[in-house]
């Protein structure tokens, strides 16, 4: 069964440095990192200490709110650090990795004739629960809870953001095997959305129900998605899984292993031969984007895409959900009268003598220089242009920031992720934080009310 | 590069003290800042909100050309030293005397509304420790071009400062405000002085001290420098034809009467998505509803030719666009995205009422015959209760899914 979806209200950001669609091996990284900000709102309570010698798939933390949720290793080796921040929160727990990974065994099992209870106490202790996360709050699924419906998206349409249909290629089984488990997790359907041109792997998958979707970014967001196909209501939940995660949640149950193997893309102009790279979470990015080598040496890493994704050190490690690293230039120069003068080589919605309008198939090469300064709300009608939720994004936004908890309810906040609100980012001309906004805004509502 | 890395070392020196931020204003116009993006988004679109504004100012530059060169035509043209302008592109219009007469009269009046006007948002900027925002900008170009070209420049000053502190800073500044800055400081100056603002001696420079120079017995003809809307509000007669409406060549506030320019800038605003064209377009519409209502009455003969409301009402229903401010008022001030209804739907609804309302406002107060600044600051006021309704038609709409799947 197929259902098709079309997105018209988007943008595509088309930069330069697309990662090549070859697949090296990355060498073996010797620290593995696990940053525990990735599981937003996790406090994590260390169930090793440090110099503990570890297999991949051991415990080596859980959440503190919940025991159950169990994050494990991704390699076998040494714990060699934790490392606290402020009020001694943990913010990166470091392995030394093994020469050779040597595996928990959690055993072969066939979710076709597993009870749902079974196939969630699986997951859990195994460490591939984190792999889920759940809406309202954009946060690690609560497994007390019972989604009306699963979403994966399988399309991808960020800028410069791995190729789903490659990085999954060959990966059939597993990811029939992962799908196959969640379906018995949820009173409704999984819903899989895939592009409508390309071969998907995920295409003909059973157990789930295929939609085919096309138009600009954000098409590929899987907030987009579930708003088109299945929005969230007040007292509702659904969860949504990264299409990559699941070749990792399917050779679980396949092999009784937790491999934490992931095909990631290394994209960006400043990587001067970007392609694909298979590697491990955690790992270190430095194993794998000097490869190349940089055209620029001021460059600013990215663990995940330019939209969305969190600046790292060159020295540090591969984010949880990450399957993307973009390397761009810094942008910390100054632009003479750069505010007036006509614009040629930065992407602009607008056409106030700014010319990406007229070259919607040239690639552009950005950097990180803000464009303008900070301003209060101003402009208005734009955020529209590029935001495809049946939601008022600036009066949303205004809602976060004044703290009104019943507007924001009532605009649509079960509905949101941060990363829906990347496009009206960077679009904005008062350049607001938007999506740093809607998390504050999430955060205050998961404290106050769920 | 030595400006740039001068600026830069002081910019480093004075960060933090008090006087950073009058400072920051002056590096930020001319080099865009070093300024990189955290976590969030990356990268960032190129518009930022000098741009917007720059842009707006683009589209308002022809119309203050015009209006220089106007002013100095109306002048001559009332003294009679020159004979009427056949055509927008006549010689009689385009001459060098008009220009440095206007330019004489003009000039001086852009700069008082930008000096007094980016004074105030520096020693705001100054006291509040925040950066000077750009909303000035437009405003101060706005208001050299709705007010009558012989105004005196101190009520002008002292009209900026009310309309900058009480319209704009009061609130918050840029972004904050409720009221149009422009058509406050333009509506205090008409409230606060109105002999200046209205009649029939304002509006061509030169009117006002030749009157007084009749009433101390000089022996010269009368300056009448008649708006058409002042003289349709008395159920006057007057000379001009549809083109001179068309072009502008007709005696009024400096930088509204060339409906052509304005439609161009607006072209301009609307091609650049700067301007919203659901306001520009509702308000087009609105008018002419008002316009067409009124024409029926007269068609009707429910109104006779006594009725001292006989001339607007009889007006040909998109004549209103033509003459007074309601064009100019359209493009450039009901579309303040501020101000305006932040809502696609609002918009429409904003502007429709916008035009509705000046048209009626023309036709039944004579004494003050041009509505269209009243319309504007009140649909400001009401914009927010707008975008209220629109809002609580996307909150239904959610309500309503969740008792379907509940039901």
């Amino acid at each position: 069964m197929s259902k098709d979806i079309k997105i018209r209200k988007g943008l595509n950001i088309n930069l330069k440095g697309e990662a090549d669609k070859t697949l090296s091996k990355a060498p073996r990284s010797r620290t593995f990192a696990i940053r525990p900000q990735d599981f937003h709102l996790v406090t994590p309570k260390m169930t090793l200490k440090e110099g503990a010698k570890v297999q991949a798939g051991d415990t080596i933390f859980h959440s503190k709110s919940n025991e159950d949720i169990k994050f494990v290793s991704p390699v076998s080796g040494t714990l060699s650090e934790i490392e606290r921040g402020a009020k001694r929160v943990i913010t990166k727990i470091t392995i030394e990795g093994d020469q050779q990974d040597t595996y928990k065994d959690f055993g072969i099992i066939n979710p076709d004739s597993m009870k749902p209870e079974e196939i969630k106490s699986h997951l859990l202790s195994s460490g591939c629960w984190p792999f889920i996360k759940q809406r309202p709050y954009a946060v690690v699924a609560n497994p007390q809870s019972t989604p009306k419906a699963i979403f994966v998206s399988g399309y991808s349409t960020g800028p410069l953001v791995a190729d789903l249909d490659f990085t999954l290629k060959g990966k059939e089984n597993e990811l029939q095997a992962a799908l196959t488990a969640l379906s018995k997790l949820t009173e409704g359907k999984v819903h899989v959305c895939i592009g409508k041109s390309g071969a998907s792997p995920l295409d003909g998958l059973k157990d789930v129900t295929i939609h085919k979707i096309s138009g600009p970014h954000p098409a590929g967001n899987v907030g987009t998605q579930i708003a088109k196909i299945d929005p969230v209501n007040k007292g509702e939940v659904v969860w949504t899984v990264n299409a990559q995660d699941l070749v990792i949640i399917g050779e679980l149950i396949l092999t009784g292993r937790f491999n934490a193997e992931r095909v990631i893309a290394l994209s960006g102009s400043s990587v001067k031969a970007p392609k694909y790279y298979t590697t491990k979470i955690g790992a270190e990015v430095a194993t794998f984007i000097y490869d190349s080598g940089l055209s620029e040496d001021n460059s600013r890493v990215i663990s995940g895409d330019v939209l969305s994704g969190t600046q790292i050190s060159p020295k540090a490690h591969l984010g949880f959900y990450d399957n993307t690293v973009t390397v761009i230039p810094e942008g910390d120069d100054y632009e003479f009268f750069g505010w007036n003068k006509p614009i040629f080589n930065k992407i602009s919605p607008s056409r106030a003598l700014t010319f990406s309008w007229m070259m919607p198939k040239k690639k552009y090469d950005l950097n990180t220089n803000t464009n303008g300064e900070h301003r209060a709300f101003v402009v208005t009608g734009n955020y529209e242009e590029v935001f495809p939720l049946d939601i008022y994004p600036l009066q949303i936004l205004k809602a976060c920031m004044v703290k009104d908890l019943d507007q924001m309810e009532a605009l649509g906040m079960y509905e949101v992720a941060p990363e829906d609100f990347s496009l009206t980012e960077f679009i904005c001309v008062s350049k607001q934080p938007h999506q740093q906004i809607i998390r504050e805004g999430l955060d205050l509502m998961y404290k106050e009310i769920g | 590069m030595g400006l740039k890395q001068n600026l830069h070392k002081l910019k480093e020196k004075y960060k933090g003290k008090k006087m950073a931020p009058a400072f920051n204003a002056i590096h930020t116009f001319l080099y865009l800042p070093n300024e990189t993006t955290h976590n969030g988004t990356h990268v960032k679109g190129a518009d930022d909100l000098k741009r917007t504004m720059n842009t707006v100012i683009m589209a308002l530059v022809p119309c203050l050309i015009f209006g220089i060169f106007n002013a100095g035509y109306q002048h001559y043209l009332a003294t009679g030293e020159i004979s009427k302008a056949a055509g927008f592109l006549s010689p009689e219009f385009w001459s060098m005397a008009n220009f440095s007469m206007g330019a004489w009269k003009v000039l001086p009046i852009v700069v008082v509304s930008y000096v007094v006007g980016l004074a105030v948002e520096f020693i705001f900027a100054v006291i509040k420790g925040h950066e000077v925002e750009e909303g000035y900008l437009v405003t101060g170009m706005l208001v050299p071009l709705i007010v009558p070209v012989d105004i005196p420049l101190w009520m002008l000053a002292v009209a900026v400062i009310f309309g900058v502190v009480i319209g704009k800073e009061v609130f918050g500044g840029t972004g904050m405000n409720i009221l149009n800055p422009a058509l406050t400081i333009r509506a205090f100056l008409f409230f606060a002085y109105p002999t200046w603002m209205s009649g029939d001696k304002v509006w061509v420079h030169g009117a006002v001290e030749r009157a007084n120079e009749i009433a101390g017995g000089a022996n010269v003809d009368a300056i009448s420098g008649e708006t058409i809307l002042g003289s349709l509000a008395q159920n006057k007669a007057f000379d001009y034809d549809i083109m001179d409406m068309f072009y502008g060549l007709i005696p009024g506030s400096i930088g509204e009467t060339s409906t052509l320019l304005i439609l161009i800038g607006g072209l301009f605003l609307i091609f650049t998505k700067i301007g919203s064209w659901r306001i520009m377009v509702s308000a087009i519409i609105g008018a002419l509803a008002m316009g067409l209502i009124f024409n029926g009455v007269v068609d009707q003969g429910w109104i006779g030719e006594g009725s001292k409301f006989f001339s607007l009402m009889s007006t040909e229903f998109w004549h209103h666009l033509l003459i007074g401010g309601l064009a100019f008022g359209i493009v450039y001030m009901a579309t303040d995205p501020v101000t305006a209804s932040q809502t696609n739907r609002g918009k429409w609804i904003y502007g429709f009422l916008i035009g509705f309302i000046s048209v009626t406002i023309r036709v039944f107060n004579p004494a003050y015959p041009e509505g269209v600044m009243l319309a504007i600051l009140l649909m400001n006021v009401f914009a927010p209760t707008i975008d209220h309704y629109v809002l609580q038609g996307n909150i239904k709409r959610r309500a309503k899914r969740l008792k379907v799947k509940t039901a």
